[in-house]
């Protein structure tokens, strides 16, 4: 797909340029004539739904953290202040800590999107692996950025996710005092998260341009699954494909303003309004809402298996949960990708999706009771999903018949309409 | 290994072939399946990953607790001001102590308990000292995650982490969830009757 170029410099200048530093020619290559397949859904966008993501908090939290103080006995106040007065603070400070939830729904779109289309099969599994990775880098920041507010969650949350490490056998403590730098979270873990939480938003930025370089060998799938045959299957990204992107942004920042303007601490929990507390744990410690389906699959695991206790069990889990991901390129064998024509998969990847929800609102309820049996049902069926149904549908499923281009495909869907 | 001398054979004879011809400057050493450019080549490159080692070590060592962290490693508490039935928690290493002046109910349903019923089975005297039954000082972090627990709750009479359902009884062991391990008891001294040092 790489030749594709139709840049021809229009001056001496561009030409002289484009000698020495063809910017100019890979800009027009990789931003405006690149060939994208005409059939693009809205859930297409959300690629360039997350870049926004992406730029919106690294331009707020360059902000907050001219006003911001990364030290236990400032912290909690500096953020108030940054709330209370600094010229627009309120509003910058709300941006960035709404835009994390908002970075997350687009993110949890833009991954079911790639599960129900096949996104992740040949030649994409690199693509999608950078995909894994660009998630974890940000959930790592996420969580370290949460830390940095230093209430109630902040730290309860910083000390719980520390405690993971524990579980390992042997080297699990002295792995926590080097993640802390102390015997439990205190000063100089707020200021290496403060450090780091700065650091990754780049490291994801780099991630996000190998990403695009991936996707731009072998092009964008598309929701028919098939592939670009020829010239009639593709438009131009720009103006067909900037355009839908940039509309769809507009329709994303509407919910985005809202919570912002009218709501913006409704996501959060009312006991990070409360400083930090070394001695005093809240009733209930709850992740951000991003989080919870995998905390839901730590706290499932309250048994022991063999010789693993139930701590590293959980541990296990949860790592397992989100490593599994790297390797649903070789799980799910179909040779059609998009779910449209999966008769069987269209179902069950209906019931995955509906069960991470149930994860989510699992690990939001307390530890007991019917919601314990209800998280191991649902941790079983995410597992179940990869590692069973994946691999089993591949072989036992007949798919229907895939229209012959995606230009058949699109002038059939008119012919009906 | 071997891909290092392949790379090294290679090198070897791009830079001969570039200023003179690889013909010219080949000798019987450079046949063999070793040679002085290999040796050279290992050498230099182990040295440097050893310096490389050594400059990375003091970048991540700077994690680890630091010297005024540390310092914090010993207190001295009186717990004579503590009625029965009373818990205080301090703080030690940053980390918060339960000390707790246990009841007599407590003590003996503590002592009661076979070894049998529990999951990490450690008898009350090993967690308490001689003489010093009463006094029950542990590390207030449940070892699951390190919650709080909550004390006098719970389905055993001792303590109750509300994060993930552990509950620990009243000589402050693991009796049911998913925490693995009883409450820490660090190391600590009775230097008088009621003065205690911890670390």
């Amino acid at each position: 797909m790489s030749e594709h170029s139709t840049y021809v410099p229009g001056n001496a200048v561009e030409k002289w340029l484009d000698d020495r530093l063809p910017v100019v020619r890979f800009a027009k290559e990789h931003l405006m004539d690149f060939p994208t397949p005409k059939n693009l859904n809205y859930w297409w966008t959300f690629g360039a739904i997350l870049v926004m993501c992406l730029g919106v908090q690294i331009v707020t939290g360059i902000i907050l953290a001219m006003h911001y103080t990364p030290n236990v006995a400032m912290a909690f106040d500096s953020v108030e202040h940054i709330r209370r007065n600094v010229n627009g603070g309120r509003i910058i400070q709300a941006t960035h800590a709404v835009g994390a939830s908002m970075f997350f729904i687009a993110l949890y779109i833009h991954m079911f999107r790639g599960l129900f289309y096949g996104s992740y099969k040949a030649p994409r599994e690199i693509l999608w692996i950078l995909g894994v990775v660009i998630f974890l880098l940000t959930t790592a920041t996420a969580f370290m950025g949460y830390i940095l507010p230093w209430g109630q969650m902040s730290f309860w949350g910083a000390t719980v996710i520390s405690n993971i490490f524990t579980a390992i056998p042997v080297l699990g403590e002295s792995i926590k005092q080097l993640v802390l730098g102390g015997f439990a979270v205190g000063n100089p873990t707020l200021n290496r998260f403060f450090s780091l939480h700065y650091l990754l938003p780049f490291i994801i930025a780099a991630v996000v341009a190998l990403h695009i370089w991936a996707l731009h060998v072998p092009g964008n799938n598309n929701p028919v699954g098939v592939d670009v045959k020829d010239s009639r299957d593709t438009v131009p990204f720009h103006p067909y494909y900037t355009m839908k992107d940039l509309y769809g942004m507009v329709l994303f920042m509407i919910p985005f303003a809202w919570f912002v303007f009218f709501a913006p601490d409704i996501l959060g929990h009312p006991d990070n309004y409360i400083m930090a507390n070394a001695q005093v744990t809240p009733a209930h410690i709850v992740p951000e809402w991003y989080l919870l389906p995998f905390y839901t699959i730590l706290r499932a695991i309250d048994f022991n298996v063999l010789f693993i206790d139930s701590k590293l069990g959980g541990v296990i889990a949860m790592g397992g949960a989100m490593l599994m991901l790297l390797i649903v390129p070789w799980l799910d064998t179909s040779k059609v990708r998009s779910g449209v024509f999966r008769p069987m998969f269209k179902w069950f990847f209906a019931l995955f999706a509906i069960n991470f929800v149930g994860l989510m609102y699992l690990g939001a309820q307390p530890a007991e009771g019917i919601y314990t049996v209800l998280a191991k049902v649902c941790t079983g069926y995410y597992f179940l999903y990869f590692l069973v149904i994946l691999p089993v549908l591949s072989r036992i499923e007949t798919p229907k018949p895939l229209p012959t281009s995606i230009s058949e495909s699109v002038l059939g869907k008119n012919a009906h309409a | 290994m071997s891909i290092l001398l392949m790379v090294s054979r290679a090198g070897a004879g791009s830079v001969i072939c570039a200023s003179y011809g690889e013909t010219d400057l080949s000798t019987q050493a450079e046949h063999s399946s070793t040679n002085r450019r290999d040796f050279l080549f290992v050498a230099t490159g182990a040295v440097g990953a050893v310096g490389a080692a050594a400059v990375v070590w003091p970048l991540i060592n700077q994690l680890n607790p630091d010297a005024s962290t540390l310092a914090l490693a010993s207190i001295q508490y009186d717990v004579g001001p503590i009625a029965e039935g009373q818990s205080v928690t301090i703080m030690w290493r940053g980390l918060p102590v339960f000390v707790r002046h246990r009841t007599a109910a407590e003590i003996s349903e503590a002592q009661a308990v076979p070894l049998s019923d529990l999951k990490d089975p450690e008898t009350d005297e090993a967690r308490t000292k001689p003489g010093h039954e009463q006094w029950l000082i542990m590390i207030a972090n449940c070892t699951h995650l390190g919650c709080i627990p909550v004390g006098e709750s719970g389905d055993f009479d001792g303590w109750f982490c509300p994060c993930h359902g552990s509950h620990y009884d009243s000589a402050g062991r693991i009796r049911r969830g998913p925490a693995p391990k009883n409450l820490v008891v660090p190391p600590y001294e009775f230097l008088s009757d009621t003065l205690v040092q911890i670390g």
